[in-house]
């Protein structure tokens, strides 16, 4: 277990040193000579500029550019953002904890509906249940998340049921941390659901097929043989083994969890990373996108680390080979 | 292709009606010249947020027409855009109605229109935006936009995909590994993230046609590393086959084993591929106009016809039908799901 941890993070090292490449090189290949445009700017200080110059070798050659900003990057230090004049990496701190909290809560959501329905669809296949949650499924895959915020903020409009845009409402400086974490789940709630709803058909239709896939091999079978009963062949023969496979899926489903939650966020005013970005790339702040393009990406790569920890965690078989 | 088609019908029927309905979509939008009432860009400037036009066969003493009609409408509240319909005069509906001389695709011209009424009505079957202009025509002539790129994008990553995947299977040794080693680098971004940094690569106001092919290179090029990736391990499979060998020791050239040999033998799945990754360059393109950062206007396309509801409640509750746009994506994309579906299990040699 170790070992194969180990092995996994070396394995990282080349690849977070070609993403951070290939981040570097798009910031680069951008229009227009960034350090000149900079000076030009005069709602950055002078002082923000020599500091940069210094800490990133603005005009030293492309090469040393890069290893000089690596070196920040292993520190943590992204640059200064333009709009905002405060560190990218500040920034990125608020931002990114809203985003993780969205993506676990919607992907928690869409987990606890997605495997009991599957487990009764795979057990129930051909029925009338199963096809119908087999179409539901297909709406799920088939709906943009754009389209699905946009429906929700809609009927919140005309509803006004939850709260929408922004992370609280109450702004009271003695509100208890309770009141506060009850606000944030509310304004969770939409985009939340936005996600989950878009999710989860891929998830009952991956599980599904594992289950059906377990469920017809010969041990169930030689379980059914012994005696074994309903609920434990579906539960502790089965569904352990069918869900193994799903954990690496776990990891995968971060990236698009990703791109789903950064439109979601847009259009729901939620404050992550995606509308962080947006705003980046709208305003020009190259250093604001480079930062977030790095931190999204060395995201997915954590995402795919913990689903082979958890599945050589749960799958001996992984574990020993 | 016919043997196909026969097998995809036997299959299911649902996926042979989605294949059809795909081909009216696609058929419609090339022929929105004809189809569309209006020009994407004809403004009527005292009808903003016109809610869809109602179709009559009553007037109002009663009568029945069997040709339906329209009235004029005027606005009620200027404010809250709300219409009044005038029933002094009825406007027939009107089919292959003469108007403005429209080109289709630069070569013929026709001022012929499938359907439309007479000035100063207008008939909008989707309403209209906050231009005055025809959602329906519009959400025609944005298709023609959409699904072209979403064509063009998956046809340009296929290419790429198919040469360096090819290349990287069937070579093997250090090119293999550069190739995927690049490949897996670009996988390691999530796409939406990789696609806004390309666009932040170039300036924000660039004329329509570049901007188009910009998004064709932006969403193909996040696209071709999958691709690549999954016929490199067809090509590693194929190659081992005897008749690989017995080409080899016929003394064909590599290129021609790849393109005569092993290509063809990667059709199958290559077809179910595009039809399923099409559905992500139609996201894709809308989600980078929706954003403001694709096509621009007065050009449609399906992003940006919802793009003015974004952050705009009050758009949003006075004109609904603006999300019209996303159901016509929600449309076309549940039937790519389900003609891809099907094709994987038509084409799967398991299921033969």
């Amino acid at each position: 277990m170790k070992r194969l941890i180990i092995k996994r993070l070396l394995q990282l090292i080349p690849m977070l040193i070609g993403m951070s490449f290939v981040s570097f090189i798009i910031i680069q290949s951008s229009p227009g000579d960034y350090f000149a445009q900079m000076k030009m700017n005069p709602e950055i200080s002078p002082e923000t500029i020599e500091s940069m110059r210094t800490s990133f070798g603005l005009d030293r050659p492309i090469l040393v550019q890069y290893f000089l900003w690596l070196k920040n990057m292993c520190k943590l230090d992204f640059g200064v953002s333009f709009a905002y004049h405060i560190p990218v990496k500040t920034l990125i701190k608020f931002r990114l904890k809203n985003t993780i909290c969205l993506a676990i809560f919607s992907l928690f959501m869409s987990w606890i509906i997605a495997v009991p329905l599957a487990v009764i669809a795979g057990y129930k296949e051909g029925t009338f249940f199963d096809k119908l949650l087999s179409m539901c499924a297909y709406f799920s895959i088939s709906l943009p998340s754009f389209f699905v915020a946009l429906l929700f903020v809609y009927f919140i409009s005309k509803t006004n049921l939850l709260p929408i845009g922004g992370t609280r409402s109450i702004f009271e400086v003695d509100a208890s941390t309770i009141m506060v974490f009850k606000d944030y789940m509310k304004h969770l709630l939409v985009p939340g659901l936005v996600l989950c709803l878009v999710n989860v058909g891929g998830l009952f239709r991956l599980m599904k097929n594992n289950f059906i896939e377990t469920f017809n091999t010969p041990f169930i079978l030689a379980a059914w043989a012994r005696g074994v009963s309903r609920n434990s062949v579906i539960f502790k023969h089965t569904l352990r083994n069918a869900l193994n496979p799903m954990f690496t899926i776990l990891g995968m489903e971060i990236g698009s969890l990703l791109n789903g939650a950064a439109l979601t966020e847009i259009i729901c005013g939620w404050p992550g990373m995606g509308s962080l970005v947006l705003e980046a790339v709208l305003s020009h702040d190259l250093y604001l996108v480079m930062g977030s393009l790095v931190i999204s990406g060395f995201l997915l790569v954590l995402g795919n680390l913990i689903g082979d920890i958890l599945i050589a965690f749960f799958d001996p078989r992984i574990r020993i080979s | 292709m016919r043997k196909l088609l026969h097998r995809l019908k036997n299959h299911s029927r649902l996926a042979y009606f989605s294949l059809w309905f795909l081909l009216v979509f696609y058929f419609a939008s090339f022929f929105a010249d004809i189809l569309a009432p209006y020009h994407f860009d004809h403004q009527f400037r005292n009808k903003p947020y016109h809610p869809p036009t109602k179709i009559h066969f009553f007037d109002s003493r009663g009568h029945f027409h069997i040709r339906p009609f329209v009235y004029n409408t005027v606005v009620d509240d200027p404010v809250f855009k709300t219409y009044r319909e005038d029933h002094s005069k009825i406007y027939p509906l009107k089919f292959f109605v003469r108007g403005k001389e429209r080109k289709i695709f630069f070569f013929f011209k026709t001022d012929r229109y499938l359907f439309g009424v007479d000035q100063p009505a207008g008939i909008f079957l989707f309403g209209t935006d906050n231009y005055g202009r025809d959602i329906f025509s519009r959400l025609l002539y944005g298709g023609r936009i959409s699904l072209s790129i979403s064509l063009i994008g998956v046809f340009i990553s296929f290419s790429l995909g198919m040469i360096t995947g090819g290349i990287a299977g069937y070579f093997g040794g250090i090119i293999d590994q550069t190739l995927m080693r690049l490949v897996e680098i670009l996988m390691v971004f999530p796409s939406f993230y990789l696609m806004l940094s390309l666009r932040a690569m170039f300036p924000l106001n660039l004329s329509s046609i570049q901007v188009y092919l910009l998004i064709v290179l932006i969403l193909s090029l996040i696209g071709w590393a999958g691709l690549a990736r999954i016929i490199r391990g067809m090509v590693l499979s194929i190659k081992e086959e005897d008749y690989i060998l017995a080409a080899k020791s016929l003394g064909l050239s590599h290129w021609k084993i790849l393109l005569f040999h092993i290509f063809p033998n990667t059709f199958s799945y290559s077809i179910t591929a595009i039809t399923i990754s099409v559905p992500g360059y139609i996201i894709g393109e809308a989600a980078l106009s929706l954003l403001g950062l694709g096509i621009q206007e007065p050009y449609p396309s399906w992003g940006n016809i919802l793009s003015s509801t974004i952050g705009n409640l009050r758009v949003l509750g006075d004109a609904p039908w603006l999300l019209l746009a996303g159901i016509f994506i929600f449309v076309v994309l549940i039937n790519f799901n389900l003609l891809g579906d099907a094709l994987r299990n038509v084409l799967d040699p398991k299921n033969w």
